[in-house]
């Protein structure tokens, strides 16, 4: 929400402002989320004539999973979407965030120029996934981010190189992170999976339907040649004053501490459905519930990709392809697709088994681990709780600006807490824009004192 | 508690919290049922202000009367129940707001409410957020506000802590008997010596034809932005939307949370059943707000939402028994100023019950008052 | 490429790649503590991806912005807490 800072005239303040209009955008198609499955989406719904906008609230498109690596190995696939993608005709509004849906069929959003409401007659949900986050002591220390997170912002200039790196957690992302970073010129300790090697044999076998995951499995492997990988391990503990300095980890049996720079830790992927649920869409064990065309229990939203379920960046192109199709009113065209979604259906459903959280992870949060780090709540604050809602309002997690989507999905693994519905804004927005007020004086300073 | 209670309170929002604590600290063994969180309902939809208003004489020695209690309880409130004695100011966007700033204050200082009256400097100076162009206020010194379901459960822990009080949560009441027991949504049921309905806008559906409406309101709250406001910030109007019966209302007032926080509020609506935002109304009641705050628009919002408030036809809560002599007694209907009046509440309840002298006269709050129009419940 | 641009860090002007990434510009100039949070603690980007608002920083006099999702501009003025 930075704005340009022009040097506007001092706004007349001396009698209530007048009431603006709010801009209006209109289209047939409205897709949430730039990263592949609202790529595919938007590509797919423009080429059957409908005219799309796509928004996203960060500066570039592609979504996490190709955010820079246009230029990388592998990346001729995304080369290939983008280009379609530019040619397609959609319209895309970048650092435009989703915050409301004030009428039926209008959905609010917040541009660098201000509020938007954006009239659509489908709408596609592509609003991927995060990834999830588990409290042990040290974690909020600065030098521990998430392996997706740090990977994302070395390509974008973060400085990783020659600093050495623990990658932790669970999931396929921690070794596509681990080779991003080695790229990098990041010196990876350490790749510590908490799934035990059974798990993830099974898994590796389930691959071999997959051939280009495979290929992608493989590839990987040499190119870590020299970084340990150690299946059942996990953090449970991370050291420093000001900054992360070790990190201990332990096997169940055995503990030890490794040096480092950087603990790129998580617990494999958690699904955005904040969206999703605001605008009522059934949600069933933490995924968008969609029938086969994609199309969620509210008629007209489609959703696709990581919010249907943790599959990659495949399976969300094959999901967005059907979605946008079927909201531009070609569900014959969508149809054809239903195979190549199949396969990576059984993907996703291999990626759940395999990467499942062992119990001993709730342990790793001691009473005294801050488990909402917006509000520092602890978890002996939470406990004493029945539930999410009563910890909210008796101890204040979640009511920070994250809104509860670190603490909340820990606090659903550690204690088994119901999810809550989503109160607008879907993400923090400035007052006026929720008001639909046009930013008019951007340079007036909310707090008298300024920087602090 | 094994020993049967002599009170059951339905309800642990603040009122039911507030009567709880006065009722064990009076000795009495006293029982709360409540079927949510602690604070979970229309203390949770409430701003949290500790405010002296002179709607009627009678909402104003409730709310003088309770501030009072506020203030004595005040040293002892843990720092997590926010409280902070930042009074109220009223402002006056005209010349004749600024006569009824006038009025108000004189009254207030006739009846010893510390007040300082402002001019358009003294207003600019004690907020320089406000707009250009008000033309006054009136600065109510000891009004506070503090965050309201954490101050529910001190009041728990404070009873507790005194006398023999159970609080028991996630505990449905269906109905309250003459006898005084009360049946749960389980089947089961408990017998106390007289149980209390605290229970906001469920109360109707426990004492039935209880003429209590539920009104939504809608309040946002922002990131913490200290120091844009340093008082509680309440136009003139606000009065007239609070009366407004009819219509759907909104009316300018901003609070600033120990946190730095600002909460933003206020709407009314009647006969809306259910509690999701509506963005009309939320448009409406955040530009009010930006009429006397500009600099608001800039603020970040994190959260928005609604609730229900109970609300009875003459303003003013329900306290005592439902019926003169029985078993089934009432504290509910505070509407919009369950937060400050909950501590005076519980004190008149329990002196009620008790037998003993309240400090002020508590009939104009007797649940018998509505009976005159023939309304039975209870 | 070639094009800077010079923003001011906590009063000290940098001069950065048009359009780089906040969080990334901060941390290649030595800053680790973005922010400080409710009591006190050093905190830092933790998922880069506009989530955890752990990264959040100043801008031009408006507390709260994620610098993971903010594109340098010519003039911007930034404050960490550091």
């Amino acid at each position: 929400m930075t704005e340009s800072g022009n040097n506007a005239a001092a706004p007349d303040v001396s009698a209530p402002p007048a009431v603006p209009e709010t801009r209006r955008m209109d289209c047939d198609v409205l897709v949430v989320g730039a990263g592949p499955a609202g790529l595919a989406a938007a590509c797919a719904a423009a080429e059957s004539g409908a005219r799309v906008v796509v928004l996203d609230q960060s500066p570039w498109a592609g979504g996490q999973i190709w955010r820079g690596e246009e230029s990388a190995p592998g990346g001729s696939q995304q080369r290939a979407w983008r280009r379609r993608f530019r040619e397609s005709g959609a319209r895309l509004c970048l650092r435009t965030t989703a915050l409301a849906a004030p009428r039926r069929n209008v959905l609010l959003a917040e541009a660098p120029d201000g509020p938007l409401e954006i009239d659509w007659r489908s709408l596609v949900l592509a609003t991927g996934a995060r990834e999830l986050f588990l409290p042990f002591p040290g974690w909020t220390l600065p030098g521990v981010l998430g392996p997706g997170g740090l990977h994302a912002m070395a390509r974008s200039g973060w400085p990783v190189a020659g600093r050495k790196v623990v990658v932790a957690g669970s999931g396929p992302l921690l070794l596509a992170a681990a080779h991003g970073l080695k790229a990098h010129g990041a010196r990876i300790r350490l790749i510590a999976e908490q799934a035990p090697w059974r798990r993830l044999l099974g898994f590796g076998a389930s691959l071999g339907r997959h051939p280009g995951k495979l290929l992608q499995g493989l590839s990987l492997g040499s190119g870590l040649w020299g970084a340990p990988y150690r299946a059942g391990a996990w953090p449970v503990r991370a050291q420093g004053a000001d900054r992360l300095e070790s990190v201990t980890l332990t096997t169940g049996a055995r503990s030890w501490t490794e040096p480092c720079d950087y603990l790129a830790c998580a617990f494999h992927l958690e699904p955005n459905l904040e969206l999703p649920l605001l605008l009522g869409c059934r949600v069933e064990e933490d995924r968008v519930r969609v029938d086969s065309f994609q199309e969620t229990s509210v008629v007209g939203v489609f959703c696709a990709g990581e919010p249907t379920g943790i599959g990659g960046a495949d399976c969300a192109l094959a999901e967005g392809e059907i979605a946008g199709l079927a909201a531009a009113e070609r569900r014959d065209q969508a149809k054809a697709l239903f195979g190549r979604r199949a396969a990576w259906t059984r993907f996703r459903d291999s990626l759940r088994v395999a990467f499942a959280l062992r119990p001993e992870l709730r342990l790793i949060t001691t009473p005294e681990t801050i488990v909402c780090r917006c509000e520092d709540v602890t978890r002996r604050d939470m406990e004493s709780q029945d539930h999410w809602r009563a910890a909210k309002l008796q101890a204040r997690c979640g009511m920070g600006a994250c809104q509860g989507r670190v603490c909340g999905a820990a606090a659903r693994f550690l204690f088994g807490w119901e999810r809550e519905g989503t109160r607008p804004p879907v993400f923090p927005a400035s007052v006026g824009s929720l008001a639909g007020l046009p930013h008019t004086n951007p340079t007036v300073r909310p707090n008298p004192q300024g920087c602090p | 508690m094994s020993a049967r209670a002599d009170v059951i309170i339905v309800g642990a929002g603040i009122v039911g919290a507030a009567c709880a604590a006065e009722c064990a600290r009076s000795g009495l063994k006293t029982l709360v049922l409540e079927r949510g969180p602690v604070g979970g309902g229309a203390t949770a939809a409430g701003m949290g202000h500790l405010v002296v208003m002179d709607d009627s004489p009678a909402q104003f020695r409730l709310t003088e009367y309770s501030r009072r209690l506020w203030r004595e309880l005040a040293d002892e409130l843990p720092a997590d129940v926010e409280f902070d004695p930042c009074g109220t100011l009223w402002v006056a966007a005209d010349d004749s707001e600024l006569v009824e700033v006038r009025r108000k204050g004189a009254f207030y200082r006739e009846q010893g409410v510390r007040v300082e009256t402002l001019d358009a400097c003294g207003l600019a100076e004690a907020e320089p957020n406000l707009r250009q162009g008000l033309v006054g206020g009136l600065r109510v010194v000891d009004d506070a506000v503090l965050y309201p379901p954490r101050a529910a459960q001190f009041l728990l822990q404070r009873g507790a802590g005194a006398g023999a009080l159970e609080v028991r949560t996630g505990v449905e009441a269906v109905s309250l008997d003459a006898d005084g027991s009360v049946a749960l949504a389980d089947g089961s049921r408990i017998h106390g010596g007289l149980v209390v309905n605290a229970a906001g806008c469920a109360a109707p559906s426990l004492s039935p034809g209880l003429p209590v409406r539920p009104r939504k309101g809608h309040l946002v709250i922002t990131e913490r932005h200290p120091r844009f406001a340093r008082h509680q910030i309440v136009e003139l109007g606000y009065l007239k939307s609070a009366h407004a019966m009819a219509a759907d209302s909104v009316a300018f007032n901003l609070q600033p949370r120990k946190t730095g926080q600002m909460l933003i509020g206020s709407s009314r609506q009647f006969d809306v059943a259910d509690t999701a935002v509506e963005h009309a109304i939320l448009e409406r009641m955040l530009r009010r707000a930006f009429e006397y705050l500009p600099g608001l628009s800039r603020l970040t919002a994190l959260r928005c939402w609604a609730g229900h408030r109970p609300a009875t036809p003459d303003k003013l809560p329900l306290i005592g028994p439902a019926r003169p002599g029985g078993r089934v007694w009432l504290a509910t209907g505070h509407e919009g100023l369950g937060i400050t009046t909950s501590l005076g509440t519980g004190r008149l309840l329990a002196d009620q019950i008790l037998g003993r002298t309240p400090g002020i006269p508590v009939e104009p709050y007797l649940p018998a008052r509505l009976e005159k129009g023939g309304a039975r419940h209870g | 490429m070639g094009d800077h641009v010079t923003i001011s860090v906590n009063g000290r002007p940098l001069t950065v790649p048009a359009g780089a990434l906040l969080s990334v510009v901060l941390a290649q100039a030595g800053i680790t503590r973005f922010r400080r949070s409710v009591h006190g603690e050093a905190r830092g980007p933790l998922c880069g991806m506009g989530v955890c608002f752990e990264c959040r920083v100043c801008v031009n006099g408006q507390p709260h912005c994620r610098s993971c999702l903010t594109l340098c501009e010519p003039g911007m003025e930034v404050c960490t807490d550091d």
